[in-house]
């Protein structure tokens, strides 16, 4: 262990820009708040979900912030679990980004329930059986480990629960991204899903998706506060970003190709890889090229610059939201097969691709969900030491080899 | 009209009215089938249906008319989002042209995705085989209608207005065919079974699969039937001839 020390400091608060940011953000959510209640006075009818595609623009964004959650916390977990000192002084900012974005995210999902009013009910009435019922637990739990885990890293007289803390924290967020994926997973009737490779996909999406937003949220706050961020040290993360990318494209090709092998899947492939329209163009234009390749391209040039990693982590975002559609949307747009090898009709939609267009109200409520992640990182960040004081190169450099774990500036 | 009416007439006209009325009494008597309040569905009992597809003409919805006015399902003109708890497909072999037109509905699955999904327990199977949903601890969520594979299930997308005794309906909650296990409790059959043998081809049978001398149960030993997806073996009670 390195005799280095990093400063922590809070973001000072009740500036003129903190302000602006807060209230700008206190908008989007009040907006979402209103866009709640109109959802729910009229009924989901006013949304574009129907009794075909019964999940929507919500839980695009809903699952997309939960997956993230986890994955922003692999920050701490490389620094902690497998020790490697560089990302230690971020240890505090991942956790605290892992909570705020699971926060987020459960917000969108419950808001859009059909009784969002019963959420007590969900508490206190468990079928074990389902995995839904599990991710409760685990998201549940989440907040309790990694909470604890945050605790373990600022508060130097928790010195001996770090590590304990770090792996059961590094374990829980493999467990709850597994519960994510075996959502869709599980659901063994519906051709796009129903396969196990759906818990490590959703594992490498997680990765890429909240190493993203924490490089977004490390540089701008770095920015805005004008502390020092080292360009070694963004390499290093914009190279672990080209692995999880990397990641998830070989897992997105296991799932495709996979399937593509089994005769009665090729319809749904063919719908989603040739025939889907918005669903094609998303999964090839945005999911895989703008989202996939070319920010794999940017973070593996050898003079890759801020730009070039602050533009491909805003691609990484983008091709995970196409992403999260693709499979959700596209794989309910797809009819369900009731009768192999016929075609049938009804005034139910059977034998029909399912229509479905976004209503502003469900995109406001999403975007409500980023808004408050960000706030809860904001005010968390505000009020506690979470941001490293430097991560500068040279004489700046108090962050570049660091004892991260909770030691008092007076002990050292 | 006479004034002196003596006991005997009096006698002799309630004679004649208890033989008028007594068979009127028989009529509504509950059959042997129907539960007593209060008594537990009987995990004896399978309720289920065979349907001949032979029999149901692809133009007739004697069935579907039956299920919306019996459980109060009013039609809101919004095709994507109004409930409808059962459906008549059109199936057609792409292969040989070969056409059949069947009801589709709950399939009342032995091994319910719908309940092992739902969180909160809400959807549920009855010890009869019943599958429903318990709208009061529903929370609209819609994972069973994602993992249903029958489509068989709908959701409240609006404030409901008009409801049905029977089937209490609310905003936000799923819903799908009860096998009108209010009927079955009473010791009737499913409005759907009823509006086809009098005003359809007569293709459904109701029953109960697990008493061996019910008519559904030797129809089904002795005759050739199949269920939809049947490979998922979630095993349905409701099974099909001629599909």
């Amino acid at each position: 262990m390195s005799s280095h020390r990093i400063d922590y400091l809070a973001i000072p608060a009740w500036t003129k820009g903190w302000l602006t940011i807060l209230a700008a953000l206190v908008a989007a959510i009040v907006a979402a708040g209103i866009a709640v209640l109109y959802m729910e006075h009229q009924g989901h009818w006013v949304t574009g979900m129907t009794n075909q595609v019964v999940w929507g623009m919500p839980h695009v964004f809903a699952i997309f912030l939960i997956v993230a959650a986890s994955g922003a916390l692999n920050v701490a977990s490389i620094g902690s679990v497998f020790g490697r000192e560089v990302y230690q002084p971020l240890g505090r900012l991942s956790a605290l980004m892992a909570m705020a974005l699971l926060a987020g995210g459960l917000g969108v999902l419950v808001l859009d329930l059909g009784r969002p009013d019963r959420l007590i009910v969900a508490m206190t009435h468990f079928n074990f059986k389902s995995i839904f019922a599990w991710n409760v637990i685990l998201y549940s739990g989440f907040f309790a480990v990694v909470g604890f885990y945050l605790w373990a890293m600022i508060d130097w007289r928790m010195k001996r629960a770090y590590k304990p803390a770090a792996i059961t924290a590094f374990l829980w967020r493999l467990i709850l991204t597994t519960g994510t994926g075996s959502i869709f997973g599980f659901l063994m009737a519906r051709d796009a899903y129903n396969s196990a490779v759906m818990a490590p996909l959703f594992i490498a999406m997680s990765f890429a998706f909240g190493l993203a937003l924490f490089i977004l949220f490390l540089m701008g706050s770095s920015a805005a506060l004008a502390r020092p961020l080292s360009q070694q040290l963004l390499r290093k993360k914009g190279r672990l970003l080209g692995l999880f990318i990397a990641a998830n494209l070989y897992f997105v090709a296991v799932q495709h190709v996979t399937a593509l092998y089994q005769a009665d899947r090729v319809p749904v492939e063919t719908f989603i890889l040739l025939q889907g329209g918005v669903y094609t163009w998303l999964f090839w234009g945005v999911q895989v090229g703008l989202g996939g390749l070319l920010p794999l391209f940017l973070v593996l040039r050898p003079d890759a610059m801020r730009c070039h990693l602050r533009a491909a982590a805003i691609l990484v975002v983008l091709g995970g939201l196409a992403q999260i559609y693709v499979i959700l949307i596209g794989g309910q747009a797809f009819p369900l097969t009731l009768f192999p090898g016929m075609e049938v009709a009804s005034s139910f939609a059977d034998g029909q691709v399912n229509a479905y267009v976004p209503t502003l109200a469900e995109v406001v409520l999403g975007l409500g969900g980023f808004a408050l992640a960000l706030t809860l990182t904001i005010v968390g960040a505000s009020a506690f030491r979470i941001l490293p004081a430097s991560l500068g190169d040279g004489e700046d450099a108090t962050a570049e080899v660091i004892d991260a774990e909770g030691e008092p500036l007076a002990a050292q | 009209m006479s004034h002196d009416t003596t006991r005997r007439d009096l006698l002799k006209a309630a004679a004649i009215g208890a033989v008028t009325i007594a068979p009127g009494l028989t009529l509504i008597a509950p059959p042997a089938q129907a539960r007593a309040p209060g008594q537990p569905a009987s995990p004896t009992n399978r309720w289920g249906l065979l349907i001949d597809t032979s029999k149901c003409d692809q133009g007739c919805t004697a069935c579907v008319d039956a299920c919306k006015t019996e459980m109060g399902l009013p039609a809101l003109d919004r095709p994507a989002t109004d409930a409808q708890y059962i459906r008549k497909v059109d199936v057609r072999d792409p292969k040989t042209g070969n056409q059949h037109s069947l009801p589709v509905m709950c399939q009342h699955c032995a091994k319910p995705p719908c309940v092992d999904v739902c969180p909160t327990g809400a959807s549920m199977k009855r010890a009869d085989g019943i599958v429903l949903v318990d709208r009061h601890i529903c929370i609209g969520c819609r994972y069973c209608m994602m993992a249903c594979p029958y489509k068989a299930r709908s959701f409240a997308h609006e404030d409901q207005t008009g409801q049905s005794a029977h089937n209490p309906r609310g905003k936000g909650c799923v819903e799908g065919c009860t096998l009108c296990a209010h009927r079955i409790d009473a010791g009737g059959q499913p409005a759907c079974v009823e509006a086809c043998s009098k005003e359809g081809g007569a293709a459904m049978l109701f029953g109960d699969l697990n008493d061996p001398k019910s008519e559904i149960s030797q129809r089904i030993s002795k005759e050739a039937t199949s269920r939809i997806r049947a490979d998922l073996g979630v095993d349905p009670a409701i099974r099909y001839q001629g599909i």
